[in-house]
């Protein structure tokens, strides 16, 4: 038997024969400066420059002298361990796909209800409610402000009665439901808690997110009710009921979505999404809840743009971060709280209403951004959007680009497959750190009550899109049919959708039997309880859900708080 | 020298998205415009009656939620009967080319879509105010 261990000392010929078959291994700053010879150094192609869709500038290559600061033990890790780089979730989408969720909703309550039966036929695994504007102001389909507004950019929710037409025939013991809302969301979700009751679901088997994040609204699309402060003091109830009562429903989902819409860049939308996470984190401590009590039912939700590597590098980051700051400010110990879930919807703002159809390849390489980013759920937006409200057909082909990259691309096969890519690696790290110096800025001012008094986000965000839209305006930036590859007179073949004027009169008219057929003087009686409620400062939870039991209307029940709490009004500043 | 064109900026109706508002109201200034923006949530009587107290050429409004069909044809009334219908009333938003069409032929300017570079909004206004003023001189 040979020791196959002990190895034989090398004769001059083998050190001969090794030095001439194996030439010397290259040294790296040998090959950088051999390269640096011959690389093309201008900063622009065509006009356009080495950008992203943020404005940060790119460099042409990176090397392993990019990552010299980051270790993988510590910056990058295994999926589904701290410090979360690459996923929450130890195996992702090898056990899991993410869940296809489209957003929907218009015009009457059984039109959205029609809708959601066809979504759920073609495969789609979650529902997500999109509202029309009275409702997410808290007006009645019959207030005067409403007019015109009725149905046309969400469904129509007056009282419980709709939101028993929208679930209709739908199991809410199975189904998990998405409800985008915000200032009246506390009130939405005791509707939808008692449409559960009524079917003998209880609040603990409802699954779900309510949006209810309203720092966002005043940050970015200013769909607010009343100001700050009762505001937070809602959404402290939402978390503070459903820590109690339903530990599968997540309370908020903190959004970095519609501040990117409204024209932040990557990072800005990171750092101030993440900062309103932290400031609903204080306001449940505050409430004297503990940390891993409520933290673990925290959801986010992000935009994913145009730029692929920019929106990756976004992703991973603010993992990293939010598990970082819950341990280390907050002292949580649950893992579930201090793992960051995110849901992802393609970015609205990039698509173009010229030759509507490019917006399809768009939105596959969002897709494809969000999920090699790890997200949890994700909504494909329709080429029809900068036109209408999505057709049936747009809706289709945007609900089949997922589940094409899902089950054809094959990014789903490794987790995190861009981890060691030195530009990845580096840009991730590079967004980290962006987003640190915000947050001290934020600090800085107060916190983001103070921030959001003082006009900080609104102008940073207005500044932010000028740049942009100047950036397009003078070929910087490439937008393909819009500045680039323009044509003219191209005719728009797709079908498009339209909400007919006869919405907002049946709407009406179905609130005007609803007020006929109560009992009305119950619904005094409960909204009374509601007002005495709101001045000892009680949870008002279970109260929204009597006013909703009594099918008092959401306008009804919004007026009670208005006359209470007063309504914010937006300095307007540009 | 000719005097500075003054335009109103307003959002009409209970839509927030106030981003292109915003990036047209930086870009008339950079053109030399005097710019007041009402803010969010106007009902057609504040916003004609504000383009009436501040003296302005021109009223821009943008709906990007769909209630463009209700809301133009509101102001625009609104501007008549109270005698103001030498202001030009022009906008944007998201609004397909048919309903765009039928608001033009009520009276209602130019309505510019998604895409629209800021300066061809920049020259619709100065040419629109160059023809009032010749026509003012005749």
């Amino acid at each position: 038997m040979s020791d196959t261990t002990e190895t034989k000392k090398p004769t001059i010929v083998d050190k001969v024969t090794d030095a001439i078959s194996k030439p010397a291994k290259p040294k790296m700053e040998d090959l950088k400066a051999e390269w640096e010879k011959v690389r093309h150094t201008a900063d622009t192609l065509e006009g356009h420059k080495f950008i992203t869709v943020s404005s940060v500038p790119i460099k042409d290559l990176y090397t392993p002298e990019d990552m010299a600061d980051i270790d993988f033990e510590t910056e990058i890790g295994y999926p589904g361990f701290t410090p979360y780089t690459r996923g929450v979730h130890p195996s992702m989408y090898r056990r899991r796909l993410w869940t296809r969720r489209q957003f929907s909703g218009m015009g009457t309550p059984e039109q959205t209800n029609e809708r959601y039966h066809f979504l759920l036929n073609q495969g789609q695994m979650g529902l997500s409610v999109a509202f029309d504007l009275p409702t997410l102001m808290g007006y009645d389909s019959d207030h005067a402000r409403s007019k015109g507004e009725v149905g046309v950019c969400g469904v129509a929710v007056d009282s419980l009665k709709d939101m028993e037409t929208i679930f209709k025939g739908i199991d809410l013991g199975e189904i998990s439901t998405s409800m985008t809302i915000n200032a009246p969301a506390a009130i939405i979700l005791a509707f939808y808690i008692v449409v559960a009751e009524k079917k003998g679901i209880k609040p603990d088997q409802l699954r779900g997110t309510l949006q209810n994040d309203i720092l966002k609204e005043y940050i970015a699309q200013k769909e607010w009710i009343y100001p700050p402060a009762p505001s937070m003091k809602l959404i402290a109830d939402t978390i503070e009921f459903g820590t109690r009562e339903m530990p599968l429903w997540n309370t908020i989902s903190i959004s970095g979505y519609h501040i990117r819409e409204a024209g932040s860049t990557a990072v800005q939308e990171l750092a101030y999404t993440l900062a309103d996470g932290f400031a609903y984190v204080e306001a449940g401590l505050a409430r004297g809840l503990d940390v891993d009590e409520f933290a673990p039912r925290l959801s986010f939700f992000f935009n994913s743009h145009l730029d692929f590597f920019e929106e990756i590098a976004k992703y991973r980051a603010a993992r990293k971060i939010w598990a970082r700051h819950m341990k280390e400010k907050y002292g949580a110990k649950d893992p579930k709280s201090y793992l960051m879930r995110f849901h992802t919807q393609t970015a609205g703002v990039s698509l173009t209403a010229q030759q509507p159809e490019n917006n399809i390849p768009r939105v596959t390489w969002q897709a494809m951004a969000a999920a090699l980013g790890g997200t949890q759920s994700l909504h494909t937006n329709s080429m029809d959007e900068t036109l209408a409200l999505p057709s049936e057909k747009a809706a289709l082909i945007a609900l089949r680009t997922q589940q094409l990259v899902a089950y054809e691309s094959g990014i789903t096969n490794t987790i995190d497959p861009l981890a060691g890519s030195y530009f990845v690696e580096s840009l991730t790290k590079q967004t980290e750190d962006e987003a640190e110096k915000i947050f001290e800025e934020i600090e800085r001012r107060g916190g983001v009550l103070a921030a959001i008094e003082q006009g900080y986000f609104q102008r940073e965000l207005a500044k932010s899109a000028y740049t942009y839209q100047r950036a397009v305006e003078k070929g910087e930036r490439v937008v393909v049919g819009v500045n680039k590859f323009v044509m003219d007179n191209a005719e728009i073949e797709i079908p498009l959708l339209k909400i007919d004027e006869s919405v907002e009169r049946e709407q009406i008219e179905s609130l005007r039997q609803l007020k006929q057929a109560r009992d009305n003087d119950k619904v005094q009686r409960t909204l009374g309880e509601l007002k005495e409620a709101a001045e000892r400062d009680d949870n008002l939870m279970p109260y929204f859900m009597e006013c909703a039991r009594v099918y008092a209307t959401m306008g009804e029940i919004v007026d009670v708080l208005r006359d209470i709490y007063g309504e914010y009004e937006e300095p307007p500043t540009i | 020298m000719a005097q500075r064109i003054r335009v109103l900026l307003a959002k009409p109706g209970l839509d927030g998205h106030d981003r292109g508002i915003k990036v047209i109201a930086a870009a008339l200034r950079d053109a030399g415009m005097e710019v007041i923006y009402t803010g969010l949530r106007q009902t057609p009587d504040m916003v004609v009656e504000a383009a009436i107290q501040e003296d302005v050429d021109f009223v821009g409004m943008s709906i990007l939620s769909g209630a463009h069909m209700t809301l133009f044809p509101e102001v625009l009334n609104l501007l008549k009967e109270k005698g103001a219908e030498n202001i030009h009333l022009f906008g944007g938003g998201i609004i397909p080319d048919k309903e765009a069409k039928q608001l033009e032929e009520q009276g209602v300017g130019r309505l510019f879509g998604p895409g629209t570079s800021t300066e061809d909004i920049v020259k619709y206004i100065k040419s629109v105010a160059s023809e009032r003023s010749a026509e003012a001189m005749m």
